[in-house]
């Protein structure tokens, strides 16, 4: 069945003119017209783009040039512009929005010869960890519908792991790749700060943003990561960085290798199956020659309130351009301000308003020095904190998030304790550096993420001692009770 | 310092939300939670840290000065809410 | 009534000269279908990032260089957040700060009223972009068109406590920063069309107070005139107000040209809290001093320092130097004829005189005139050497404007020569001389004007070439046998 095949694997095959890419492409179409309904991961599914995606695709691989992802299908998250395609951010502002222009890594995607299957869902404007925060609809964990796949790119983490794709883009800001990934048991991965253009993401926080790979293998992330990255002119803040490698991929060792366990990620706020699972398989890394040590990093402690400053300002400033006149939705109202705090108000979800609101608290005149201010200095203590740890360590490892997948509507009512979930992915966004969750072992059937950060530019070999991790933990592969 | 509802009504002016009293009261609990867990950063030792403006070490990213061709105008107003001759169209500017 | 002194900050706008906008690569003109020079960055569609252009930081740098600042060798872009239709992003990219400006610390001269010159500090020159444009729409609403957004602006602001304090002062002081930038050839300086804006703020306190009064800015001035008229009729205004015991209201007010009056446009400005904080998505710019020293290299020599330079060392008066300054093509041009051995003075009068009358005229600039410097040199010379006279000359640069021909050209073909022959004016002067007896007997009766009417026909019967002073020496001579 084409749907179970990895991406490579399925490259392989379409390569050697095994399998069509338009056949692989409606297989993948068949499987979300049968499962979506129940699981909700996608926003948009045009069948007709998709097949004009899989018909430059195998044009492609007709002339010879066929690369490493060619017809492979992907999902995309709806806060990455698809030109001519409803791009939504899962906001009803947003609703009927057709973008004018292809994000930077859509189009080298296309160049790829991926082939896009849908946009999929996510917390709205990306602000969430667990995509309850959609206007439009829930999505529901592949391991138990009853439960979140996570967030913000829920949609997309439960996609790869319901097989509705091998491959799906996400945006990271906080953990909005990793700790979807960790929910659903799949790879997932944040690649360092400017590696990835952000031309074309929509916008949370600029400085913490990312788009990034999922999958179910380490070499699928990494493929995908290799097609997507690498500088942009249209990006200021792109690094003068070529597209991260994989040729040395699968020659790394973990023999040797040193990962320092951040021992604040392990206390009383972990579930404790989630801390036995990790150590578990801390164990099995042990045993394949890996240096494996605790290190205390009491400054990432201060990673959820310094991240709950700076991306919400960073946020009330970029949502700011949402304001009727141009596109999107527009209320009518008493002038031209009566307009936009009526489209606004309709059009934002609660989260998202209250985002905007302490952002913009955040940065008036009065608060700035105490609050913006202080939390990027914050920052730069714990970036240099990390950095310093990245001298003894080639890893820093913690689980990904404190708890597995946690039910539906469970912590709705308590905002904070959702956004308290964040601390184990944050500091990575914090310092910029690269971070990959896959999947390390089960609690009760429910999955449990490991969470690999390097040093700043570390893409590379942080991929490549992932791999030999995937290895060392063959029973943590496993797949969801689907048909 | 707990924010009041007068701040988060002006706060809500400055962000553009036509906020109702019941979602001003939520905000301003919320608001109020968040700020609580905002004082564990207040008695951090920062003298002398350079606040993180960037995220990359990075500086003089510039383009040069040549002209592109510009988009297609109806493609630019292609989801333009209100637009006439050209223009978008916008209610009578009124200022308060 | 005591007497009020006035103090003007001056507020400039300066739309600068580069091919494409601040942030996106779409073009920059004037005019046009609107919505036509537009992309999604400047449309700021969701998704989109900026890339400064290099050309615009270069000409805000040589702006400051030219003004004296203290340039700061590490700046970044600052977001100033508040909501307008023509404001794309809801946050206008620009400059924050005391010492985060390109620009800081500078100054410029200015003429005094009472001769010599006056310093006007200049507190910040800095970088942002231009907003769209709004329009009344006749059917009702407005219409919003973004081609202006996005455009590099350049913002120039004077320091407080400020050092402008008259009308005239205001005038100049725009005047010559409007001069500098055309010279650096970084703005066009044509406010009718917008792409230079004044916003002064004026205020007035009594004489010997210490404590600044209430101030008040002025939007909508489009002219040179306008600026000095609105501040000259708001010093009025706000003298008035204080002499009837009212408080001057801060405000910001228009200007109603044909009223020539100002008038109350937004009562309160006191939500505007801008939020800034550092772009994250525009990297700093880092600048050493060899490329600040590459850019000095640049920098033309500015129009007041060449005025001096034309008065202290060529002798000219204020006046004409400053006709000389007014345009630096035009400057260029008398510096080559001094340099091919012109007389400053002399080549000033010409140029300034029927130079200038000729091209304005026939719609030329000096670019597209007729006439090079050498050959204005060279008639300049043909005068001095007693070739032809003055008046003769006047001719025979009209001819030189005509056909571009070379003056020793044009005098050899009209036969122009100046007749300085004694011996041959002295044949002219004894035929007229007894071909008038009743006006010579009218002279030696005492009328000593008429030998005016003799010397008129000395020149006439030698076609104006004669050479005046000969003539009337040798009439005089004749008279008095």
């Amino acid at each position: 069945m084409p749907t179970r095949l990895s991406a490579t694997r399925l490259a392989a095959r379409l390569a050697a003119k095994e399998l069509g890419v338009r056949e692989v492409a409606q297989a993948h179409l068949d499987r979300i017209a049968t499962l979506d309904a129940t699981l909700g991961a996608f926003l948009t599914v045009d069948p007709d783009e998709t097949m004009r995606w899989a018909d430059a695709a195998q044009a492609k691989i007709d002339a010879g040039e066929a690369g490493p992802l060619t017809g492979v299908p992907i999902a995309i998250k709806d806060n990455l512009c698809t030109a001519g395609v409803r791009t939504t951010c899962a906001s009803r502002i947003l609703e009927s929005h057709v973008p004018i222009y292809d994000a930077t890594v859509v189009r080298r995607l296309r160049e790829a010869g991926c082939v896009m299957v849908g946009k999929t869902n996510l917390d709205e404007f990306a602000m969430g960890t667990s995509t309850e925060n959609s206007a439009f609809q829930v999505t529901r964990n592949p391991w138990d519908f009853d439960r979140s796949p996570g967030g913000s790119s829920g949609g997309s983490a439960a996609a790869v792991a319901a097989e509705m794709a091998p491959l799906a883009l996400g945006s990271d800001t906080g953990g909005s790749i990793r700790q979807p990934a960790s929910l659903c048991g799949i790879v997932g991965f944040k690649p360092t700060y400017g590696r990835c253009s952000r031309y074309g993401l929509v916008a949370f926080g600029s400085s913490l943003d990312q788009i990034g790979p999922f999958a179910r293998t380490v070499e699928d992330a990494a493929l995908l990561a290799e097609a997507i990255t690498g500088h942009d002119r249209r990006d200021s803040t792109s690094a003068n960085h070529p597209a991260i490698a994989t040729q040395a991929l699968k020659s790394g060792t973990l023999r040797g290798a040193r990962l320092g366990v951040l021992k604040e990620t392990l206390g009383e706020s972990t579930d404790p199956r989630v801390t036995q699972g990790v150590e578990r398989a801390l164990d099995a890394l042990r045993a394949e020659g890996a240096d494996v040590h605790e290190v205390s990093i009491p400054s990432i402690g201060y990673g959820v309130t310094t991240y709950y400053i700076i991306a919400p300002a960073e946020a009330s400033s970029n949502l700011a351009r949402f304001d009727g006149v141009r596109y999107g939705l527009r209320v009518e109202g008493k002038g031209h301000i009566g307009m936009m705090e009526a489209t606004r108000a309709a059009g934002f979800g609660h989260e998202v308003k209250a985002r905007i609101m302490i952002g913009t608290y955040a940065l008036s005149a009065g608060y700035y020095d105490a609050f913006y201010l202080r939390a990027q200095q914050v920052r730069a203590l714990m970036r240099r904190d990390l950095e310093a740890a990245f001298q003894d360590f080639d890893l820093l490892v913690s689980p990904t998030s404190p708890v597995p997948a946690f039910k539906i509507g469970e912590l709705t009512s308590d905002p904070l304790a959702l956004k308290m979930l964040d601390y184990c992915t944050i500091p990575a966004n914090m310092g910029g550096f690269p971070a990959l969750s896959l999947n390390c072992g089960f609690a009760d059937g429910l999955p449990i993420g490991l969470h690999l950060m390097g040093p700043v530019l570390g893409d590379e070999r942080l991929l490549q001692l992932a791999y030999c991790v995937e290895r060392a933990l063959p029973d943590a592969t496993g797949r969801p009770p689907l048909p | 310092m707990p924010i009041s509802l007068d701040e988060v009504r002006h706060v809500a002016r400055l962000a553009r939300l036509d906020l109702d009293e019941a979602e001003m009261l939520a905000l301003q609990g919320e608001l109020n939670a968040l700020i609580g867990h905002f004082t564990d950063i207040q008695n951090v030792n920062v003298t002398g840290v350079e606040p993180t403006s960037h995220a990359v070490n990075m500086n003089n990213v510039w383009a040069e000065d040549e002209a592109d061709d510009p988009f297609a105008r109806d493609s630019a107003l292609r989801n333009a809410p209100m637009s006439r001759a050209g223009l978008f169209v916008v209610p009578t500017i009124i200022e308060d | 009534m005591p007497e009020y002194v006035a103090s003007v900050g001056m507020e400039v706008h300066a739309e600068l000269m580069t091919r494409s906008k601040m942030f996106c690569r779409c073009p920059v003109a004037f005019g046009g279908e609107p919505n036509t020079r537009v992309c999604p960055v400047c449309l700021g569609m969701p998704g989109t990032l900026p890339v400064p252009n290099r050309r615009a930081i270069e000409m805000v740098l040589r702006t400051a260089l030219a003004l004296d600042c203290t340039i700061a060798m590490r700046s970044v872009f600052h977001r100033k957040n508040y909501f307008y239709p023509d404001l794309p992003k809801g946050y206008q990219v620009s400059q924050y700060g005391e010492t985060n400006p390109l620009g800081y610390a500078g100054k410029l001269e200015i003429p005094a009223s009472g001769g010599g010159y006056k310093r006007v500090g200049i507190r910040r020159v800095h970088l942002e972009e231009d907003t769209g444009k709004l329009m009344h729409l006749p059917a009702g609403g407005s219409g919003v068109d973004f081609n202006r957004a996005g455009v590099p602006l350049m913002e120039i602001v004077t320091d407080f406590p400020p050092d402008i304090t008259t009308p005239d002062e205001a005038k100049e002081y725009l005047a010559q920063l409007r001069q500098i930038l055309v010279y650096l050839e970084v703005c066009d300086g044509k406010m009718e069309e917008g792409s230079m804006r004044c916003e002064p703020n004026i205020s007035i306190r009594p004489e010997g107070s210490e404590t600044y009064g209430t101030k008040t800015e002025l939007k909508n001035l489009n002219s040179f005139r306008s600026v000095q008229l609105g501040v000259q009729f708001e010093v009025r205004r706000q003298t008035a107000v204080l002499d009837h015991g009212q408080r001057v209201v801060q405000e910001t007010r228009g200007w109603d040209e044909n009223r020539e009056a100002s008038f109350p446009m937004r009562v309160k400005e006191a939500e505007n809290d801008y939020r800034y904080f550092p772009d994250p998505d525009l990297v700093p710019m880092v600048f050493d001093e060899a490329y600040l020293e590459s850019l000095r290299a640049t920098l033309p020599e500015l129009p007041l320092a060449k005025s001096r330079r034309y008065q202290e060392v060529m002798g000219l008066s204020a006046y004409d130097a400053g006709l000389l300054v007014a345009d630096r093509d035009w400057a260029a041009y008398f510096e080559s004829a001094v340099e091919l051995g012109g007389d400053a003075k002399t080549v000033c009068n010409w140029m300034n005189g029927d130079y200038a009358r000729y091209l304005n005229e026939s719609g030329n600039t000096v670019g597209s005139g007729n006439v090079q410097p050498k050959q204005l040199v060279e008639l300049t010379k043909l005068i001095e050497d007693g070739t032809i006279s003055g008046k003769i000359a006047k001719d025979v640069f009209a001819e030189m404007f005509r056909t571009g021909h070379d003056p020793r050209t044009i005098v050899q073909s009209k036969g122009a020569t100046q007749i300085s022959d004694a011996g041959a004016i002295g044949e002219i002067v004894a035929r007229v001389v007894g071909a008038n007896p009743d006006v010579v007997a009218k002279y030696k009766s005492g009328q000593t004007s008429v030998a005016g009417f003799l010397i008129g026909r000395v020149m006439a019967e030698s076609k104006g070439r004669a050479n005046p002073q000969l003539v009337r020496d040798l009439v005089a001579k004749a008279l008095d046998e």
